[in-house]
């Protein structure tokens, strides 16, 4: 029997592929908050007074701070993947965690310009708000929902990172090994004796391509790097929506 | 080493009893096999589809007398939400795409599996976890939702039912058909097999790749939506709710700018089953392949841009309500370029006749009277007598189930010696048939005819000017429902104790008939290389009868 083959692996190994899945979803990111941006232009153009108004008690100081905070971090963040591809995983983790840190300091600013607008009994179906415009009413709705799927969205952002982080930190597996004796399957293990992959050997796999699984010269793999890039698009797209979320909210008063 | 040889060595080997990381149940629910995961959805998309039927079916027993016959007007108005949600979000959505789609999609193309396998995985378990979720709606809170599948606001802000947990649950499903498409669109551009370019794709593979389109850049739409009713239950923003400076117009927009194109997400997928069947019965090449491959793109597209056509009586400016009824045509020529281009088809084929093609032409011919009925209220006059009369109830039926329905089943029929190896009883189908397509008619076009005397949807009483109508109606419900529990009565049967299945009973031309019936775990022993069209039947084909 010639024409020896491995299935199973090759499959986690498509870098275009993966990076074409993160974008699609990228899309439907953009579209999920579309939504709501419509609502804002709609509301928007129906209500101009009122929303100018609103907006005005806006801490546009606050506003201004998160920006940089947001924008800083969406630099670690790149810097991160950059380094990571130049095979150097200590600075790499390091950037992550400044990341992360800088996504966590946004969401303790938000708590607080939250927590100030609580104070003055402007939230959603609270009585105070229910005696202001109608007009208001909306913008703060908006306000809410739409600084809050944000919100949400970091702190996904701030878990997905520190899944990378643990990812990225960890020592790669050094030394592979063929385990024999049990002529009904093929087993991979890691140096610790860890069972990385299993196949039975009567379901069409002859032999293992170890070229497939792992690159012993390679320090970091491109499965890495590529889980990696993603979490940065997916951190930059939070950075983007931000950027349109500022000016909507802050700016145009 | 020629292929016959490697497929004689692997002839044996069935991805239905190939043994893996885990044994029984497990080996299923945590299985990353496209086709294994096909076959749990089609578990899971049938049952709920049987459970949807019995509901339709009590629907029909209330209205066979005048007044009061089995439920009170509450459970009525839970049933047609129940139904509609079951139908829609369980059965038409996930139905082809994620059955077929998942089975066939790779081996079409010629991929051993989809590009990300574990988000697959992970799909079918956000499909039974929303759909768990809808479940305990039913049983939680203050009771099944009495909203209507379409949720409209104000109402489904003001009910006192579980209507906040029947959204989440939309939402989550919202969110499995979501990654389909994605994994879909990423599995076409990346793991089609040497050899198969653009245009050597098989029609269906088109139509998916349409339709994953539309799930990836529509199904957002509704997710924001559906939150955004569910924030408007727990926190009150009043961003649908007049009192509060809200318009309750706009979550008519914001939900049909998805479930319009959710509509095409229903049909697509089984006008693409309906191509790959025609030619491969009429032993000839697709007529028109180029225009049927682009007019799924093209009712994609312009699916899009339709949605107002909902809403010519919920007010809209006169401006707006002409620009979409005109695009409301248009999209209808798509869709007829497809069916001229299979009955083209057709002409002059060597025509073998099975039940497969039988469901089929009934698609055409069903679909053809949903398409034209559906211009009736594309047009703005005529819309405004039938709108939110049983007319639209059985035009969207004629579409949904004459359409997407019959698709479904056209696709079981041709598929299944190859998803099971087993052959079914062709008189039995032939007999199920004669039951569905009868009772069907009775059914539905009774309803055209009541809705164009002004009987109302959604009543659960009707006057005695439509008794003899609503008789009828319910008797064909009977009828339909007898003709699909044989059918699917007929597939267990044919699962538990069928004929063998060659690998290529119909003598089809594409790729997934060239491997074992059921076929082996990884699909293709080596990944085949493509030198012609999909329909090709200049050659002889490999594994023919």
């Amino acid at each position: 029997m010639n024409g020896i083959a491995v299935h199973g692996m090759e499959l986690h190994r498509d870098a275009t592929g993966a990076r074409m899945g993160m974008w699609l979803f990228l899309f439907s990111e953009l579209i999920l908050f579309g939504g709501l941006f419509l609502l804002y232009a709609v509301y928007r153009s129906s209500y101009p007074e009122d929303f100018h108004y609103a907006a005005s008690h806006l801490d546009t100081a606050v506003g201004t701070i998160n920006t940089l905070i947001l924008l800083t971090s969406s630099l670690t963040m790149a810097l991160a993947i950059g380094v990571l591809e130049r095979g150097n995983r200590r600075l790499s983790s390091i950037l992550i965690a400044l990341t992360i840190l800088l996504g966590i300091v946004f969401l303790v600013n938000k708590f607080f310009e939250w927590s100030a607008k609580f104070d003055h009994h402007l939230y959603p179906n609270s009585e105070e708000l229910l005696l202001h415009t109608p007009g208001e009413n909306v913008f703060y709705a908006l306000y809410y929902s739409m600084t809050g799927l944000h919100g949400i969205h970091v702190l996904v952002g701030i878990g997905i990172l520190s899944f990378m982080l643990y990812y990225v930190a960890r020592k790669p597996r050094r030394a592979l090994t063929l385990r024999e004796g049990d002529p009904s399957s093929i087993i991979v293990q890691d140096g610790k004796g860890k069972k990385i992959w299993q196949h039975q050997t009567g379901e069409g796999v002859f032999g293992v391509d170890l070229t497939f699984i792992y690159n012993e010269h390679e320090e970091v793999t491109e499965g890495t790097t590529i889980k990696l890039e993603n979490s940065g698009l997916y951190w930059h797209l939070v950075d983007v929506i931000w950027i349109f979320l500022f000016p909507l909210f802050y700016l145009i008063t | 080493m020629p292929d016959g040889v490697a497929d004689a060595a692997h002839h044996d080997l069935s991805f239905l009893t190939a043994s893996g990381k885990h044994a029984g149940l497990l080996s299923w629910i945590l299985s990353t096999d496209h086709k294994r995961i096909g076959i749990l959805y089609l578990t899971a998309v049938v049952s709920f589809f049987l459970v949807g039927v019995l509901i339709g079916l009590l629907m029909r027993i209330e209205q066979l007398s005048i007044g009061e016959t089995i439920m009170k007007a509450q459970m009525y108005n839970a049933a047609f939400t129940l139904h509609g949600v079951i139908m829609i979000f369980l059965f038409i959505i996930p139905g082809i795409p994620a059955i077929f789609g998942n089975f066939f999609l790779p081996l079409l193309i010629g991929a051993r599996d989809v590009a990300f396998p574990r988000l697959n995985l992970l799909s079918w378990w956000i499909y039974m976890l929303g759909a768990t979720l809808a479940i305990t709606a039913l049983f939680t809170g203050g009771g099944p939702p009495d909203t209507g599948w379409t949720f409209y606001a104000p109402y489904s802000i003001r009910s006192g039912t579980n209507v906040t947990l029947a959204v989440f649950a939309a939402f989550i499903l919202g969110f499995s058909s979501l990654l389909t498409g994605l994994n879909f669109i990423t599995t076409i551009h990346r793991l089609r097999a040497p050899g198969m370019n653009w245009f050597r794709i098989p029609l269906f593979v088109w139509s998916t790749y349409a339709t994953a389109w539309i799930q990836v850049l529509a199904t957002p739409v509704i997710a924001i939506t559906l939150l955004l009713v569910m924030a408007e239950r727990l926190f009150g923003l009043g961003l649908f709710d007049p009192a509060k400076g809200g318009d309750p117009l706009l979550y008519q927009h914001l939900f049909w700018i998805y479930s319009h194109p959710a509509v095409y997400i229903m049909i697509l997928p089984a006008m693409g089953v309906i191509s790959e069947i025609i030619p491969t019965f009429a032993r000839k090449t697709i007529f028109g392949y180029k225009s049927i491959a682009f007019s799924s793109l093209t009712i994609a597209f312009v699916g899009y841009l339709v949605w107002g056509h909902h809403m010519y009586t919920s007010g809209m400016s006169d401006t707006a309500a002409w620009v979409f009824s005109l695009l409301t045509f248009l999209v209808a020529v798509p869709s007829a370029v497809k069916v001229f281009n299979w009955t083209a088809t057709l002409y002059k084929g060597a025509i073998e006749f099975s039940p497969a093609l039988l469901f089929a032409l009934t698609f055409i011919f069903l679909f053809s009277i949903g398409g034209l009925t559906g211009l009736i209220q594309g047009a703005l006059l005529t819309d405004i007598h039938v709108h939110d009369t049983y007319f639209v109830v059985g035009h969207f039926h004629y579409t949904m189930f004459g359409g997407t329905g019959f698709g479904f089943l056209a696709a079981l029929l041709y598929w299944f010696p190859k998803m099971f190896g087993k052959m079914y009883d062709r008189r039995s189908i032939y007999i199920s048939w004669f039951f569905i397509f009868v009772g069907f008619n009775l059914l539905f076009f009774t309803m055209m005819i009541m809705g164009w005397m002004g009987m109302p949807r959604r009543y659960y009483d009707h006057l005695e000017y439509f008794h003899t109508h609503h008789v009828v109606a319910t008797v064909g419900s009977w009828v339909l429902a007898a003709g699909i529990f044989f059918f699917f009565y007929t597939f267990l049967k044919a699962v538990r104790s069928g004929e063998k299945a060659p690998s290529n009973p119909w003598s089809g031309s594409t790729l997934e008939w060239r491997v074992s019936s059921p076929p082996p775990p990884e699909n293709f022993h080596e990944i085949p290389t493509v030198t012609g069209g999909p329909y090709d039947y200049g050659h002889e084909i490999e594994g023919a009868r």
